[in-house]
């Protein structure tokens, strides 16, 4: 019944193409000997060799991973009980809270840079990780409130009633029970949420102290300041680690469903 | 027996009443302090008088907003605008039609496709944009092609200019329509176009009245997401056009970094917050629901 014509397979083949273009092309130059990406010098890998050397680039990824694991952790924590909570006893405020948590990610994120500086200030905490933390866990959380929300309101409720008249400890019941099937929400959540915490420039570079870099920001203070072989090499190692990361993802999400 | 029944039930809902208090207290309290009393805080400092060095000073003003009448700050708005309708309609053309045929693949081809638009989906958007740097750049790749194939005979200077920052935020955005649109048409039950054909519509009768009306909400949705963010994705119009092309969020970020105006960043963060609201207002009207669909 569904029938693909060639129209159709063209189509998505070639927008598909257009959108690899720029990222194959910035690996094909990250092997580039010259500096500047208008000539081709012949092959080389000394922008690999820079990038390894370069200690504030390590640091600054050391940082980024920091930040998103802690901000991912805190969001795991609040997102998920708080739907738990929300969804088991309605209250009315509920229904406030959860606009107001899901803010951050509907208003363009420059505001919420700008929010936090100021609020920041205000409260005399010292820019920096902390700072930084605290930022990212405001946009992360809605991704964890919303995606457990979500696998809540399809669950099946009498499974849980079950085990409570069976005789099971709340304790019990959660994590047996309710748990398992919401697991699966809680782990797409926390994937887009360290995605979005490691890719996030424009509301750390507000949020940040002098001395705190994260990749981002340093990808983009370089990209300002113009000509930039080492990102290339870059861009080449994470574009490899999305891959397998996605891949791996992939193969587990193929084994659980088996 | 009974009466103790039900006594252990009420006291069981006590119970969990009170534990039900630990789960939400984390989201109450930390939305209230971090989100809640922030956007307050930026509402209150855009009435107030701009300190000398940094701050601001307690002093009511309306100025802030006054200023922000001035044709300068005006026309950004105007152009902010623009870009993001711009961007938002090429979106619209490239990624309705994507989505749309995705959802028509069969199983295998769909997963293939999910894993193909999620990888650059999950790239650092800063470095897809380094991609389109080395496109754009004069002498670049696409200047060699085209001077290549005698369509042009000198560098088209592409880089720092509006089709740039234009291409650029479709490239970022474009993902979250195809994504959403796809979710909406792969629920569409496809026997009900079949239905309308048999019944004698033609192609693309069938596609307007029950096609589109069906994956109205996700073509809606992915309307809201990207139409909102690319007001304010300073850095795209850093990037790939230099400093010619100044985006609200461009002037927000020069306010608060070189201008050190708090007050009147958080002014022009108020209205870019009220435009955003009607926007998501407009949507939820138009679509007849409280969420927005797409990535959840």
């Amino acid at each position: 019944m569904k029938k693909n014509s060639t129209f159709t397979k063209t189509y998505l083949a070639v927008i598909m193409i257009i959108i690899y273009i720029p990222i194959l092309l910035t690996v094909i130059y990250s092997f580039n000997e010259a500096k500047l990406t208008s000539v081709w010098d012949g092959f080389s890998l000394k922008w690999y060799q820079e990038l390894f050397r370069d200690k504030d680039m390590a640091q600054a990824l050391v940082n980024s991973l920091i930040l998103a694991f802690l901000s991912c952790t805190l969001s795991v924590i609040i997102g998920t009980l708080g739907a738990l909570g929300m969804h088991r006893v309605k209250r009315k405020s509920n229904n406030f809270i959860e606009y107001i948590s899901t803010l951050p990610i509907m208003i363009p994120e420059i505001i919420l840079g700008m929010v936090f500086l100021a609020v920041f200030s205000f409260m005399g905490l010292p820019f920096g990780l902390t700072t930084l933390v605290i930022a990212h866990t405001t946009f992360c959380v809605p991704y964890l409130f919303m995606m457990v929300k979500a696998r809540l309101v399809g669950m099946d409720e009498s499974i849980q009633d079950a085990a409570r008249d069976l005789g099971a400890s709340e304790i019990r019941v959660f994590l047996l029970v309710t748990l398992p099937m919401i697991r699966p929400a809680i782990l797409s959540g926390m994937l887009l949420s360290f995605a979005m915490s490691f890719d996030d420039v424009v509301i750390s570079i507000f949020v940040t102290g002098a001395r705190v870099n994260t990749l981002p920001i340093k990808i983009y203070t370089k990209l300002k300041t113009g000509v930039t072989p080492e990102i290339n090499a870059l861009a080449a190692v994470m574009l490899a680690i999305t891959i397998v990361i996605i891949l791996a993802a992939e193969k587990i999400g193929k084994k659980k469903m088996a | 027996m009974i009466i103790k029944n039900r006594i252990d039930r009420k006291k069981h809902k006590s119970l969990t009443q009170k534990g039900n208090w630990i789960l939400i207290a984390p989201i109450y309290i930390f939305t209230l302090i971090f989100v809640f009393f922030p956007f307050i805080y930026m509402f209150m400092i855009s009435f107030m008088e701009r300190a000398q060095v940094w701050g601001f000073v307690n002093k009511f003003t309306l100025e802030n907003y006054r200023r922000i009448l001035e044709p300068i700050y005006l026309n950004t708005f105007l152009q902010s605008l623009k870009l993001a309708f711009m961007s938002t309609c090429f979106i619209v053309l490239i990624g309705y039609p994507f989505g749309y045929y995705m959802a028509k693949l069969d199983t295998v081809g769909k997963k293939r496709m999910m894993i193909l638009l999620l990888i650059p989906f999950f790239t650092s958007a800063l470095i897809r944009l380094n991609g389109w740097i080395i496109v754009f750049r004069s002498n670049g790749v696409l200047d060699k092609i085209l001077m290549g194939l005698h369509v042009t005979t000198e560098p088209l200077k592409l880089l720092y200019s509006y089709s740039a920052v234009v291409t650029g935020m479709i490239y970022l955005l474009l993902p979250f329509m195809i994504l959403s649109v796809y979710s909406s048409a792969e629920k569409l039950d496809w026997t009900l176009v079949e239905a309308a054909r048999d019944l004698g519509a033609s192609r693309f009768q069938a596609f307007l009245n029950i096609s589109l009306k069906l994956t109205m909400p996700g073509l809606l949705s992915g309307v809201v997401l990207t139409f909102i963010p690319s007001m304010g994705l300073f850095f795209v119009a850093d990037i790939l056009g230099g400093n010619k092309i100044v985006l609200v969020g461009s002037i927000i970020q020069q306010q608060l970094t070189k201008g050190r105006n708090i007050p009147f960043a958080a002014a022009l963060s108020v209205i870019l917050m009220i435009l955003t609201s009607l926007i998501l207002q407009l949507y939820k009207k138009l679509a007849n629901t409280k969420e927005v669909e797409g990535l959840f």
